[in-house]
Parts: C-alpha cells; sequence; structure tokens
C-alpha cells in the first residue's frame, strides 16, 4: 500500500504590495482612484486622531473603558472600503476605522463608550451590524447573512471581522465550515494583531499561519502584510470579486499589530516588551501610506497638515455634540426599550415599578 | 379535519408556512433526506428543495448563529436542535445575539427565528436525550419560550413562533410526538404566545402544568372527581414566556389552592416563577401551601429509572390529595 503525499488543491499566499520602508511593488499595486486614496488617508488619520482622544477622554473619566485600534487601521480599513454599502458588515469591536468609513458617526461611538444603547443606532437603509463583544460569535451571522444574500439572488456578500484569538473559538472553524460547505459570499477578515490581551499568538495556535486553516475547510486563504493597505484593499477585492461571481468564501489573514492595551482597563507591559512595541511602531501603517500617497504626488506637505487640522475639528465638534446629547439620554427607564416587539404585561408592570422608584428617589431626595 | 400525531401536526405547520411564505426557511442535522429523527420535517425537502430544507453540518452553535444572520436579513429560518440536550452549544449565539440583536441595534434587526428541539424524558433515550431544563431560556430576556402539550396547540403554537417577529425557543416533547392523535384542521390555525388556557374548569384547586406533564395532569384531576369529588381547574401555561399569569390568578382567588406540576428540577424551576406569582397576587386567598411536583434536583436518571424520575398522575394525585382534605 502506497504511503504519499497528499496534494491540497488550495495554494496559500503571502502578500505585501507597500513594504513598511515605503516600497512599492508596482506590478501588484491596485488600481485605486485618486480621490479613494485620499479619502483613505483621510479616514486611517481621522480613526488614528479620534482613538488618541477617546483615550484621553477616558483617562479624564469622561468616557467607559474602550478598545483602541491604533496600529490596526490599514488592516480593517483596506478591506471594508472595497464593500459596496448594500453589503453586509460585520465587526468584532476593533474596526473603529472602518466603522468610520461605512458612516457610522464619531459622536454615536462616544455615545455608546459612555454607556448608552443610544449609541449604536444603526440607520434603516444600513447593512452593518453592532459591534459584537464575544470573542467570534458573529462569525456564523456573516455565514446566515452570506446565505440569505445568495438565497435572495443579490449580489451582495457578507464580510467578518475576528481577531487572532477568535481563530480558536468553534464559531470560528463552524463558521469556515459552513460558508464553505454552503458556498456563501462571505469573506472572513482576521486581524492578527499578536496578543489577545496578554495572550500571544505564538500560543494561540501552533499553525504557522491563521491563514492556513482555510485550506482545512477546502477554501482558500491568504496571509497579507496587515499594515499595507494597499494589501489588504487588494486581497479584499479579489475575495469579493470571487464571492460576488459565486466562487464562496475566503479567509484572509491582516498580520498587524495593537499598537496600545486590549481595553483601557488593560496594562500591557504586563504581559509584552516595550522593545516589541518600538519594532512595529517603525511598521506604522499610515507613515508608509503617506510615504506613498507623497511619492505619487496625491499628498503634499499643506494638504497632510490641512488634513490633520480638520480631521482634529470634526472630532472636537464630535466631542461636543455627544457631550450635548448625552445630556438628553438621562431617562433610565429607556432600558425597557428594544427588547421585544410587543412588552408583555409582567415588564409593563415592571417598568412602572421602576418609574415609581424613580419617582420616590427624587421625592425623597436622593440624586438617584 | 384529519387525526394528527404531534409530529404529524408540526409537520403541516411548517409545510403550510413554507408553502405561504418564502423566507421560511428550515435547517439543522438530518432534517432533510432523512426527515428529522423523529420526522417532524419529513417531506419537506422533495416538496421545497434542498434551498429551503438545509441539511447542515454537526455544529449546533453554527445552526443557531447561521439562522441569526438569516433572520437579521429578513428570512424566518426555523432551525432543529436535534435534542435539546444539545441546545446548550446554542447557548451562546442565543443569549447574546438572538435574545439582545433587537436592543443591539437600537431596533434596526429583530431575530424571527424559531429553534425547534424535543425535550423531556419517557422514550427510553441515551443519556442527555431526556431532560427539561426550559427554565435556562425561560430566564433569558429577549425569548419566548413556547412548550404545547399536544397535536392542535403544537401546530398552532409553531405557525405563530414563525410569525412571531421576536426569537422563539420551541421545546417539543418527546414523548408526546407519538402518544395520541387529535384533530387538526387542515385551514391556518394560529394560537397568541404569551396565553395560557384553562382546559378543565373546577372550583376546588388550581392545577397549573404544560407540555408533557398535561396528560398526568389531566389524568389525576379527572381521578380527583372520579374518587373524591373534587373538582380541579386545570391550566395549560403553553407559553412558559412571557409567563402568563392572569388566568392561573384568577383561578387560584376562585379555588384557594393551587399545584405547579413540571418534568424541569424543582430548585429555580418555572414552578418557584409561578409560585411566587401566586403569592404576590393571590396570596390573601390561599387557604394552604402551594404544592410542586415536580423532576428533582437531579441529572435527569438513565432511562431504567427515569419513570421514577417524571411526575405521574398518582404523585400528583397524592399531593392534590395533601392539599384538599391535609392527607
Amino acid at each position: 500500500m502506497p504511503r504519499k503525499k497528499i496534494k491540497i488543491s488550495q495554494p496559500l499566499e503571502y502578500l505585501s504590495i507597500l513594504d513598511d520602508k515605503g516600497a512599492l511593488d508596482a506590478d501588484l499595486e491596485p488600481d485605486i482612484p485618486e480621490e479613494i486614496l485620499l479619502k483613505l488617508y483621510r479616514t486611517m488619520m481621522l480613526a488614528r486622531k479620534f482613538d488618541e482622544r477617546l483615550l484621553n477622554l477616558q483617562r479624564q473619566g469622561r468616557i467607559g473603558t474602550f478598545p483602541p485600534i491604533s496600529g490596526q487601521e490599514a488592516s480593517h480599513l483596506g478591506a471594508a472600503a472595497v464593500l459596496e454599502p448594500s453589503d453586509w458588515f460585520v465587526p468584532a469591536f476593533r474596526e473603529a476605522a472602518a466603522e468610520i468609513w461605512r458612516g457610522r458617526s464619531l459622536e454615536s461611538m462616544i455615545i455608546y463608550n459612555n454607556g448608552f444603547s443610544e449609541g449604536v443606532e444603526i440607520p434603516q437603509d444600513s447593512n452593518d451590524l453592532p459591534v459584537s463583544v464575544p470573542v467570534g460569535s458573529q462569525i456564523p451571522h456573516a455565514v446566515g447573512l452570506a446565505w440569505a444574500a445568495k438565497y435572495r439572488q443579490t449580489d451582495r456578500v457578507a464580510m467578518v471581522f475576528f481577531g487572532d484569538g477568535a481563530s480558536s473559538q468553534g464559531d470560528f472553524h463552524e463558521g469556515l465550515n459552513f460558508a464553505a460547505v454552503f458556498q456563501t459570499p462571505a469573506i472572513f477578515v482576521c486581524q492578527n494583531n499578536q496578543w489577545a490581551i496578554s495572550f500571544p499568538r505564538s500560543k494561540q495556535t501552533r499553525s504557522e499561519t491563521i491563514a492556513q486553516k482555510a485550506l482545512a475547510y477546502g477554501i482558500p486563504g491568504i496571509q497579507i502584510d496587515g499594515n499595507d493597505i494597499l494589501a489588504s484593499y487588494a486581497a479584499a477585492q479579489e475575495a469579493v470579486q470571487r464571492a460576488r461571481s459565486g466562487g464562496g468564501p475566503t479567509l484572509i489573514e491582516c498580520v498587524t499589530y495593537r499598537l496600545t492595551m486590549h481595553t483601557t482597563a488593560d496594562d500591557p507591559q504586563r504581559y509584552r516588551a516595550n522593545q516589541e512595541v518600538e519594532v512595529w511602531k517603525q511598521r506604522d501603517p499610515i507613515i508608509r501610506f503617506q510615504k506613498y500617497l507623497f511619492e505619487k504626488g496625491i499628498l503634499t506637505e499643506e494638504k497632510i497638515a490641512a488634513i490633520e487640522s480638520t480631521v482634529l475639528d470634526e472630532i472636537q465638534s464630535a466631542v461636543d455634540r455627544a457631550e450635548e446629547q448625552i445630556k438628553t439620554l438621562g431617562n433610565p427607564a429607556d432600558m425597557f426599550e428594544h427588547h421585544y416587539a410587543e412588552m408583555s404585561p409582567s415588564l409593563k408592570a415592571q417598568k412602572e415599578e421602576l418609574l415609581g422608584e424613580m419617582a420616590a428617589m427624587e421625592k425623597e431626595g436622593h440624586n438617584g | 379535519m384529519a387525526k394528527m400525531t404531534m409530529v404529524q401536526a408540526l409537520n403541516l405547520a411548517l409545510r403550510q408556512e413554507m408553502q405561504k411564505d418564502d423566507g421560511v426557511i428550515v435547517l439543522g442535522e438530518d432534517v432533510g433526506v432523512d426527515g428529522g429523527v423523529f420526522r417532524v420535517t419529513d417531506g419537506l425537502i422533495s416538496q421545497f428543495g434542498e434551498e429551503r430544507v438545509l441539511d447542515t453540518p454537526l455544529a449546533e452553535s453554527a445552526i443557531a448563529g447561521m439562522s441569526i444572520g438569516m433572520a437579521i436579513y429578513g428570512l424566518k429560518p426555523v432551525c432543529e436542535i436535534q435534542f435539546s440536550g444539545f441546545s446548550y452549544q446554542t447557548f451562546h449565539q442565543i443569549e447574546n445575539h438572538a435574545a439582545r440583536m433587537r436592543l443591539r441595534s437600537q431596533g434596526r434587526y429583530h431575530v424571527p427565528m424559531v429553534l425547534r428541539t424535543p425535550y423531556g424524558g419517557g422514550v427510553r433515550a441515551l443519556e442527555h436525550h431526556s431532560e427539561s431544563r426550559e427554565a435556562y431560556w425561560a430566564h433569558t430576556p429577549g425569548l419566548k419560550m413556547v412548550i404545547p402539550s399536544g397535536p392542535r396547540n403544537a401546530r398552532a403554537l409553531l405557525v405563530s413562533a414563525i410569525r412571531d417577529p421576536d426569537p422563539v425557543i420551541f421545546y417539543e416533547s418527546k414523548a408526546l410526538y407519538r402518544a395520541f392523535r387529535e384533530e387538526v384542521p387542515e385551514a391556518e390555525e394560529t394560537m397568541p404566545i404569551g396565553r395560557s388556557r384553562i382546559v378543565r374548569e373546577g372550583k376546588d384547586l388550581t392545577m397549573i402544568s404544560y407540555g408533557a406533564m398535561m396528560r398526568p395532569t389531566l389524568e389525576a384531576a379527572a381521578l380527583l372527581e372520579d374518587e373524591e369529588g373534587v373538582e380541579a381547574e386545570v391550566i395549560d401555561l403553553l407559553t412558559v414566556s412571557p409567563l402568563d399569569d392572569e388566568l392561573f390568578t384568577q383561578s387560584v382567588i376562585k379555588t384557594g389552592r393551587a399545584m405547579v406540576i413540571h418534568e424541569a428540577p424543582r430548585s429555580f424551576g418555572p414552578g418557584a416563577e409561578i409560585v411566587t406569582r401566586i403569592m404576590e397576587k393571590s396570596f390573601y386567598y390561599l387557604e394552604v401551601p402551594i404544592a410542586r411536583v415536580t423532576g428533582f434536583d437531579l441529572i435527569a436518571p438513565l432511562f431504567s429509572r427515569e419513570k421514577a424520575y417524571i411526575p405521574n398522575a398518582q404523585r400528583i394525585l397524592r399531593a392534590a390529595r395533601r392539599l384538599t382534605n391535609g392527607e
């Protein structure tokens, strides 16, 4: 009986187009219109500056805890930028640049991070899902959405985001398997940022790459330089085209890095060396993209300064508007909203009970 | 009207809803070619095709998670989890997402899915195939928890569950699947979710139950009347959550005596909530303490001992006698 090599039909590739020194592989350069390149740059800047501002607000006690995205802008924005508005966008919780790209307002994020569910309000014509906190649990939703899009004979796709930690979850494996079996137009984007809170990528899995897990499910997988927005854009474009034309799902692993903490409640110095962070700072996705645009003549020093200034103004006015709006959101009884299409008699009675408690607190002079 | 088993009645509900609405999709393990291990989905794949009846790979969490995605899109997935003992692998999907998506999206999305699953003992099944853990779901805000007690109400409630805009956990008693037949009209029939029913009127004692326990409860009520002339009023909850306390409150005010019967473990079970509502709403009408006849606080035993675990008519009758004549 023979003992022979089994040939796996799916290839596995690594893609880098614009390296950390800003050197470009012109053969691989995607054809992106100038206004989109500029919009991508501006969104990256906005997301980075907003992240820094949120951290500030958190340290001042003006918002609650939140998960910063600094360092990961290219990885999720490049992929999401390929989507049409009618496609389904299924985030985890570290995709702020993509959320901004898709039209989510900065003030809504501030409101959400202040503990108000009103901050996740999704417009009726949007196909974006709210952020999903339980790691990896959103992955099968993208499979169901993509299945439904195909069933309804649209060419829509669903793109779902998650981290390296999620690749250990059952939902990741079950989701990839279902998507492959039913050939649903789903794109799985793993932002491998090297750390699941304190747990390094090297311990998360013995696999050399996360991308290779695609091969076990019989679907294409690709690993890319996640700090190279041209690579994330190009890889996602290929995957989306394949999905739209009936070619089924793809797994994209974006190798990136979380430059700051998991959330503001976390101290990364407990588990990783500053030296490692310094190495990754040299690979900053914004610096190299700026250099690329500069060399293409799309950006100038003046333009960069002007973008930075409008971005900071935009953030300031969002903070102002959010803080104004929060003043109108005080009613605790609103917690009873959006649980069922119709409130049951017992729930109505409980709402009355809370209103009674609130009235009593006020009457008794408590600040509640 | 045709006389049907509960399996046939559920099949009728699925078939008619699928005919009526092409957004209704059936998915689960062995639901297609095999027609479901209990045959509830029998024949659906030949009528509606593989496109609408999905035999899925073996992964409960993804079955629930994919259903959530379909439901967010606007379809009406009816997923089958082969036994409720395997439904715990869907729990994080149902709790974290199905139950919360309306809130988490501030009303942009809702999850009109049904999770059907056989529950309960009495069919000499394997380990993990006999428990009654409806309290997990009933305790979860954002869900509805429905348990029919016979073919006709099973059909009507399943139709209502499919049309309900919120996620419904639909428990089907294995013991009732083929236990008896009832007339089930071919014409459409629905029943409101969240409403209980009086299935036997009486003035001396209120018996509250649901699902598989309705049969021994009704049997005990008949014996009570025959043997002691005690008239029990029997209430079938049909929906465990949201709990309809209106009917049993009125009944207890009338009878002054109450007992709750369920197969689920006693502590923190549905009975605990029902008894509390009685205390809150009709305590001053009670003449004796309320009784609970339930499964014990144990893992459902393997089938050689399950008869002693599951409440039967005699156990219910003895408890009723203690309430009515102080025995």
